[in-house]
């Protein structure tokens, strides 16, 4: 059922999409490689599901609580460990070694906390019903994680493009020195945005535990490890490129699934991320910015 | 006499920008010559494609009739050609001594058996390797500083220093990028002295420079490039008179240069 | 005190040469550091060499010498092939690279059960490593990098380090030199994991990824990369770390990740820092800044 697996992919690439787009706008505007991202992912679908067991919270607030919670971890993560790091000047490997740390302790300490079994949102919060549309029985819930997608990455791409904010974005994102001479608040600009990517993985997060219907404290792992392929593919700092390739991951495992097996499915991302490194490192989709330091 | 670089219409496209139109010049061996011409006018991007980090799209660049393009920047300089660094590139975690060592990487003889064993080629290469050095850095004026951090050194020691370590390499051709920028008067006239004496050892000097009294003082024949053009060519006096030149200097808004005909400096 | 240092050596032997394979963990990624990459990928090749090995001992009764030798083939041999594409990337994307190869490797490990034993991992392999291995192994490790710091080469990497260009320039074969790093990181940490596997007679999947990964770079940013020592030092401290505290051995990972963050943002430049260490000892080594 061809038009089946279709609906599946396009609502497994948005989520890789909304992900990688979290981890593309740290990359572009503050110039870190933010490993921890796999790790804020989960703390996002962790939030959801504490606030609907003991807040007895509606799936939609569960949501929004997770982008909060995530976007507060980011935060916390600019202020405390990434700041300092900037006042400092240090080498690009620096801050990235440290968010690597961060999110091992990050993952490990929710599994001292919640334990290392899956666990799954209550049924009654999840839609069980489908919709048929042309013939397709699509259900409720692919239907929910699409539109959600779709209206936060638009929403996401007119700021960046269409409003003053966006634009002083994309100014940081070419040469935050020359930003702040031109009057920018870069430093304000970078806590914001270190909120908002956060809390679109912590989405992203709550999204893929009701896709998959499990949450373990390693599930951002996998996460993490195609968001890296998947901004590669797209041109790292290239935010039309990361939703672009998210897409076209999530096609390419769901039918790679359904057509080879599905037990090299995460390799898929891997396979093809050495390929386009071998034939052409800028990515397939995107154009890559040199980021005047 | 054959020419030591020869660069045969040499042009540099990026995306739409012409930044190097038809550029043809030579530099003779064992003599010191220069280019010259506003900023932006594409000089360092002519030493770009000499040492091979940027390839020309058209046009040939030759060392003694062989073809330097398509060549790997380190193979180039393992033919013979060297280079310093309009914003200086030395080596600043390391002494002074390791920095000029360092150039003469090609030179030093030995594999894996002989510096695991501390075999004798490796020992006598490593005392060659620091005598020469040592050399190279009193013919700058700083042998009494190599056992300090290249990170300590002044501005403008920190250029000869990129100059004694373009020397370790063996070079036919040494190529000068802006060497005295930055440099107080007395500086300058220690180096110009001291290019003097490069020379007269053998080698070849090709230099980019903005201080004319420098450029005019030191330099046999001088090619000028404006907007990727060269648009003179010839000895100091010649240069010095040329209307194109005076035109493309006065044309623009530039701090150090003076170029009026018929005043001494 | 025979009888001390045998009781000694009964209860705390496995943890001493863990130690022994750890550090020459640390010194393969400080080889990588030291030419200026980060390189995510020692703990698979860590596996390459455990799981090579250990299939040549355990099913077809190589014996221990060559097993050695092929676990120190097999990674090399990946490390040459994967090296080629990946090492023309820089800072960022090299680390994400060779960190999804890692991945890869997990993967595959899983993936060839019945070669591997897949997600059971590999049970019985022979104990074959004795003290005298591990001691070996590292006085070796530590003097081939010692002899090579001194050399041509050792001053090749440190100047890819600083300035992959103004090396490339001065006549510096930089790709074959990051190719060099790369590979010999690779022979070293494929050591390691032969030494290793036939220590603790098990190994599985799980051991050889991220979390290792991490607990390798950990040490050998907590010590330092400015000398040898430093690996080793670090791999001492986080070795030992879970053995004193005891209540903390269910947190490892916190901890590791924690030090780490912690290491990179209070002592950049890791404990065993020279010129740290000869400044508070008096010995200044820099000169003051001249005209």
């Amino acid at each position: 059922m061809l038009a089946q697996q279709l609906f599946n992919a396009l609502s497994l690439g948005c989520v890789y999409a909304l992900f990688a787009l979290g981890f593309t706008l740290i990359f572009g505007v503050l110039g870190v490689v933010n490993l921890s991202q796999g790790a804020v992912f989960m703390v996002g679908a962790y939030a959801a599901l504490t606030a609907i067991d003991q807040l007895h919270a509606p799936l939609w607030l569960a949501i929004a609580i997770a982008f909060a919670f995530s976007g507060l971890v980011g935060l916390l993560i600019d202020r405390l460990v990434l700041k300092p790091l900037r006042k400092r000047d240090a080498p690009h490997l620096i801050p990235m070694i440290a968010t690597i740390g961060l999110g091992l302790a990050m993952n490990s300490l929710v599994q001292g906390l919640f334990g290392a079994e899956n666990q799954r949102f209550p049924s009654e919060v999840l839609p069980q019903d489908s919709l048929q549309i042309a013939g397709v029985s699509v259900t409720v819930l692919e239907l929910g994680i699409i539109l959600v997608s779709f209206v936060l990455m638009t929403v996401l791409m007119l700021t960046l493009n269409r409003t003053q904010l966006g634009r002083a974005l994309r100014a940081i994102a070419e040469s935050p020195k020359a930003a702040r001479l031109l009057g920018i608040n870069v430093d304000g600009l970078f806590m914001l945005t270190s909120f908002v990517a956060a809390g679109l993985g912590g989405i992203a997060g709550v999204l893929i535990g009701l896709y998959s219907n499990a949450l373990f404290p390693l599930m951002g792992q996998p996460m993490l490890h195609k968001g890296i392929a998947v901004i590669i593919l797209g041109g790292m700092g290239d935010i039309r490129g990361a939703m672009l390739a998210g897409l076209f991951l999530g096609f390419a495992e769901v039918l790679s699934v359904a057509y080879i097996g599905s037990d090299m499915r995460d390799a898929v991302a891997f396979g093809l991320l050495f390929l386009v490194l071998l034939v052409r490192p800028k990515g397939l989709f995107g154009t890559v910015q040199e980021r005047k330091v | 006499m054959t020419d030591l670089l020869k660069l045969t219409n040499v042009s540099r496209h990026f995306g739409g920008l012409k930044v190097l139109q038809d550029v043809s010049l030579s530099v003779q061996p064992g003599t010191i010559s220069g280019l010259i011409g506003p900023n932006g006018a594409g000089k360092t991007t002519v030493f770009n494609l000499i040492t091979g980090l940027l390839p020309p799209t058209t046009g040939d660049i030759t060392l003694d009739g062989t073809s330097l393009v398509g060549r790997k920047p380190h193979q180039i300089t393992r033919s013979g050609v060297a280079r310093t660094f309009q914003n200086i590139r030395v080596f600043k975690e390391m002494t002074l001594l390791e920095n000029v060592i360092v150039g003469m990487h090609r030179h030093l003889h030995y594999g894996v058996p002989g510096l695991v064993f501390a075999l004798p080629k490796y020992r006598a290469a490593e005392k060659r390797a620091r005598d020469r050095a040592r050399e190279l850095l009193s013919w700058m004026k700083l042998e009494h500083k190599a056992d300090d951090l290249a990170d300590n050194l002044s501005y403008g020691a920190q250029r000869r220093l990129e100059i004694a370590r373009a020397l370790a390499t063996e070079p036919r051709l040494l190529l000068l990028d802006e060497p005295v920028a930055g440099m107080n008067s007395t500086e300058k006239t220690e180096l110009m002295r001291e290019i003097v004496n490069i020379r007269g050892r053998g080698y070849t000097i090709f230099m980019i420079e903005h201080d004319m009294r420098f450029v005019m003082g030191l330099c046999e024949r001088i090619s000028v490039l404006n907007f990727g053009k060269i648009i003179a060519e010839g000895g100091p006096e010649q240069i010095r008179n040329d209307p194109q030149v005076i035109e493309a200097y006065l044309g623009r808004e530039d701090d150090e240069v003076s170029v009026t005909p018929g005043v001494a400096e | 005190m025979i009888d001390f240092l045998d009781n000694f050596w009964s209860v705390y032997s496995n943890l001493v040469l863990s130690l022994g394979t750890n550090a020459l963990l640390a010194l393969s990624i400080y080889l990588t550091l030291s030419c200026g990459m980060l390189a995510m990928a020692n703990a698979a090749f860590m596996g390459i060499g455990a799981y090579t090995s250990s299939i040549l001992t355990m099913n077809y009764g190589w014996p221990f010498p060559l097993a050695i030798a092929a676990g120190m083939a097999a990674p090399t041999l990946v490390a040459f092939v994967i090296g080629r594409p990946t090492l023309r990337l820089s800072g960022v994307y090299l680390a994400m690279a060779t960190l999804a190869f890692g991945e890869v490797v997990r993967l595959c490990i899983l993936r060839a059960e019945n070669l591997t034993g897949g997600a059971l991992g590999l049970n019985g392999i022979p104990q074959l490593t004795t003290w005298w291995h591990v001691l070996l192994a590292v006085v070796a490790v530590l003097f081939l990098l010692a002899r090579l710091r001194r050399s041509k080469i050792g001053r090749a990497f440190e100047a890819i380090k600083e300035d992959e260009t103004a090396a490339g320039l001065m006549g510096i074969d930089v790709n074959g030199h990051k190719m060099l790093a790369f590979a010999l990181g690779a022979a070293i940490a494929g050591l390691a994991g032969v030494l290793d596997a036939h220590l603790t007679f098990f190994i599985g999947p799980q051991e050889f990824g991220f979390d290792r990964g991490v607990e390798i770079l950990t040490m050998t940013i907590l010590g330092g990369i400015n000398s040898l020592f430093g690996p080793v030092i670090g791999a001492l401290i986080i070795t030992l770390l879970p053995e004193l505290l005891r209540s903390f051995k269910d947190y490892r990972a916190v901890a590791n990740g924690l030090i780490l963050v912690l290491i990179v943002l209070f002592l950049p430049k890791g404990l065993w820092n020279p010129a740290w260490m000869r400044k508070v000892t008096g010995l200044a080594k820099r000169a003051a800044p001249s005209a």
